[in-house]
Order: structure tokens, then C-alpha cells, then sequence
């Protein structure tokens, strides 16, 4: 198809309105791993899919999730690269609007930075656009609790609970039909819980269930962001697992089997 | 004007400064804090013009704040003396800030210690010192009295001993100092009652 004259230079649209290169950086983002972000009513958890690493690598050095400041931090879904880049400019820019404001930047005001950034990479010439998603947490200075997403066409938007990388789809979907669900049936004492294990459910639906393949961030107001130990999140998951398990003996209790004729 | 004085004990750095705002004969204000908590387990104590202390300091705080968030590390004190002192010697000769100061420090593997920093980027470690007029007055104290792992309480009396020296002969009555400790724990105000 023509589309090929049409993706050298990415500041030159299709004929039919697309920007190509900022498609196939979308496409780039979904090859990454998998990143998903839900917000309770008083805590945000980020829940991202462990790299599979290499033997003689060092664990602690591959970072998905970085702290932008002591009450905001990113998870990311790309090119690793670009993700440096990018965060390393949030991080001068919170540090830099503390300095001109004497105040903690909010939620928003970081995300619309960040999402300014890979917009001018789209609208300029020979650049390319950053190849990664974010997912960003924080607390603003009143309390509230936020999540937002970008992506690299440079837009932003806040969500409940989202996800964004590989198979992401799927999770969207699932935290679509229950987050209503379970954030009203959860106690303020058990919404740091209950947020994590929706979380780790929702990532358990693409990724296996152990604890060498989650990570998990927990960004609490005042406290600052708190990361799970493995033996916790493994607690987590056998939770999930038993919950399941439990669910399937109730299901085929409760009635029978459709028989062959029944599917026509 | 402004008198900051800083001492290294057994295991902790303790720094004091005075509160007063003053120009010419009018004090503005009596509740200054002139000692900024750099990290958790740093205290940089400021003299000499208002303005430049606060810009240049600050500065200087949000930049290892960057640090810490780029590589999830703290700089070591002598880390952050030597930073200090070029961006002042740099200074000196584009646009001079006009401020002393005085850089208290923990680090767990060197343990305590106090560097003497000047407008003019000089860069010296010392086990006690003061900046200001205050320097003239009680460096003479501070030599007689001082000794080498000295406990915290006897240090709190030694700089009492000091501002006491200081209410006699200087004649600008400099009635509140800030006491600010720096120990293993971290940075924390001494207050008396």
C-alpha cells in the first residue's frame, strides 16, 4: 500500500490522517511487558510483569518502576531506552518546579509534562517518538489519590485502573467488569489489600502466577511509595489461586455439565 | 552578622545558629531558621546576605535530591562539600553569592563531619568552627574547651558556653540560636524549655 511514502519523515500525515510512526511506536509499546495501575480510594498499586533476565544478570539493575519523586512514580511499557530518558527529564523537572515553587508538583501537572515531551517528538523533524506507555501514580498535596496513563502520541487521560504492554487488552477488559465490584465491597482498613490483590488478579490473567514474575509498588499518602516482598506477593497469589480453586469446586457443584447435544 | 557555629562530637555534628533577620539598626525578623536539612542525615547552617543563602542553599538541595532520585543513593558529606564549594568557586567570579557556610554531616562508614565553607569557595574540614562575627568572639572558647569525641550533652554546654561569651562582648545582642543535631538517626532540633 502507499503507506510506505508516507512513515519516513513522521511529521508528514497520511492521506488518510495517520501518522505512522506513531502507530508503530504503539506497536513497540505492545511488545513490552505488561503494566497495570489501579487506584483504591486511598492507596494506588502498580503491578508490572518481571522481565524474564538472564542468568549472570544482576536482578536489581533491570528497573520497570521509577520513583519520579517522593510521592510519584512511573511503570512504563516499551523500549527500556527511551523510558531512561523520559523519567530522567520527570525527575529534573519535579526537583525543578520544588526549587521555582516550594511545592510538590501534582499528579497532573508531572503527567502533562511528560506527555507534552513525547507530543513535540511527534511534531518535529528528524526525531523519532519515545517508544513507551506510562502508567503514573502519586498523591497530590490534598490527598487525593491519582492515576494517569500517556502514550506516545503524547496523549494523557486519568483512570480507575488500567493497563498498558503486552496481552494488555485482556486486563482492561477484566478490570472493566470488576473493579466496580470490588472497590465497593472494601473497607477503608482493606483497601491497601484489596487493591493489591485486584491488581496481582488482573496481571495473573496473562502472566503466570509466581512471584519471580510480579512486581509490586505500593504508593501510600504521606509514606511514600512501598515496594512488596517476594514471600508477600507469592501470599498474595496463593490467596488468588485458593479463591479460584474454591470458585471452580462451587461452579461444578452447583450444576450440570451441558451435554454434547446441547451444542447444536 | 549572622553567628553559626558547628562542632563534631563522638558520633554526631552539632550546629548553631542564630534566628535574627537584621538590616542596619532594624531586626525584621526574630524566628529565622538558618539551618537547612539537606538529606536526611545532613544540616547546612547559612550566614551572611538573606537572599543569596536561601537561592544558593535550596539550589544546592534540590540538586542531591535529583541525585538521590537518578541512582537511589546518597552523597557522602565530602561529596557534597567538594559539589558545594566548586558551584561557589565558579560563582565567585560569574555572579558571587554572598553566603558562608557551615556543612554537617553523618555517613555510616566515615561517621561524623563538619565542613567550613566560603563565599569565596574556600573548602576546609574542621572538628569546630564558626562563621560570622561570632568567629571572632568564640573560636578562643571553642580552643580551650574542646576535646575530641566529646558526648552530646557536654557539647550542648560547650556552645551554651559560647553564645553566653557572645552575649558579653558582642555588641549585637543575638538572643535565640537554633541547635540542630546530626547523628546516625538523622537530623533533629534540640529545643530547650
Amino acid at each position: 500500500m502507499s503507506q510506505s511514502r508516507y512513515d519516513r519523515a513522521i511529521t508528514v500525515f497520511s492521506p488518510d490522517g495517520h501518522l505512522f510512526q506513531v502507530e508503530y511506536a504503539l506497536e513497540a509499546v505492545r511488545k513490552g511487558t505488561t503494566a497495570v495501575g489501579v487506584r483504591g480510594k486511598n492507596v494506588i498499586v502498580l503491578a508490572v510483569e518481571k522481565k524474564s533476565i538472564a542468568k549472570l544478570q544482576e536482578a536489581r539493575t533491570v528497573r520497570k518502576m521509577c520513583l519520579l519523586d517522593k510521592h510519584i512514580c512511573l511503570a512504563f511499557a516499551g523500549l527500556t531506552a527511551d523510558a531512561r530518558v523520559l523519567v530522567n527529564r520527570a525527575r529534573v523537572e519535579c526537583q525543578s518546579y520544588r526549587l521555582t515553587v516550594e511545592d510538590a508538583p501534582s499528579v497532573d501537572y508531572i503527567t502533562r509534562y511528560i506527555a507534552n515531551l513525547q507530543q513535540r517528538y511527534t511534531q518535529s523533524g528528524g526525531v523519532r517518538p519515545f517508544g513507551i506507555s506510562t502508567l503514573i501514580i502519586g498523591f497530590d498535596t490534598d490527598g487525593t489519590p491519582r492515576l494517569f496513563q500517556t502514550d506516545p502520541s503524547g496523549t494523557f487521560s486519568e483512570w480507575k485502573a488500567n493497563a498498558i504492554g503486552r496481552n494488555s487488552k485482556t486486563i482492561v477488559e477484566f478490570l472493566e467488569k470488576n473493579y466496580s465490584k470490588v472497590m465497593s465491597e472494601s473497607s477503608d482498613e482493606d483497601d491497601e489489600k484489596t487493591s493489591v490483590k485486584f491488581a496481582i488478579r488482573a496481571l495473573l490473567e496473562v502472566v503466570e502466577g509466581s512471584h519471580n514474575n510480579i512486581e509490586i509498588a505500593v504508593m501510600l499518602p504521606e509514606k511514600g511509595l512501598k515496594m512488596l516482598e517476594s514471600s508477600t506477593i507469592q501470599q498474595y497469589i496463593d490467596e488468588i489461586e485458593e479463591e479460584k480453586a474454591a470458585a471452580e469446586e462451587a461452579r461444578r457443584a452447583s450444576g450440570p455439565v451441558p451435554t454434547a447435544s446441547s451444542r447444536g | 552578622m549572622d553567628s553559626v557555629i558547628a562542632l563534631v562530637g563522638k558520633d554526631f555534628v552539632l550546629s548553631a545558629a542564630d534566628t535574627a533577620n537584621a538590616r542596619s539598626v532594624i531586626v525584621m525578623k526574630d524566628d529565622v531558621d538558618k539551618i537547612l536539612e539537606l538529606d536526611s542525615h545532613k544540616t547546612l547552617a547559612m550566614g551572611g546576605e538573606p537572599g543569596d543563602f536561601v537561592q544558593f542553599t535550596e539550589y544546592i538541595q534540590k540538586n542531591l535530591h535529583l541525585y538521590e532520585f537518578q541512582t537511589g543513593l546518597q552523597l557522602s558529606t565530602h561529596a557534597v562539600a567538594n559539589f558545594i564549594r566548586g558551584e561557589l568557586a565558579r560563582l565567585i567570579r560569574e555572579a558571587p553569592v554572598l553566603t558562608n557556610l557551615l556543612l554537617g554531616g553523618y555517613d555510616s562508614v566515615s561517621g561524623p563531619s563538619l565542613y567550613y565553607i566560603d563565599y569565596l569557595g574556600t573548602l576546609e574540614k574542621l572538628d569546630y568552627t564558626a562563621q560570622g562575627y561570632a568567629s571572632f568572639f568564640i573560636l578562643g572558647t571553642l580552643d580551650r574547651y574542646y576535646q575530641k569525641d566529646i558526648t552530646l550533652d557536654e557539647g550542648i554546654e560547650l556552645m551554651k558556653r559560647c553564645i553566653h561569651q557572645l552575649s558579653k562582648r558582642f555588641v549585637i545582642n543575638q538572643k535565640n540560636f537554633i541547635f540542630k543535631v546530626v547523628d546516625k538517626d538523622g537530623v533533629r532540633q534540640i529545643n530547650f524549655e
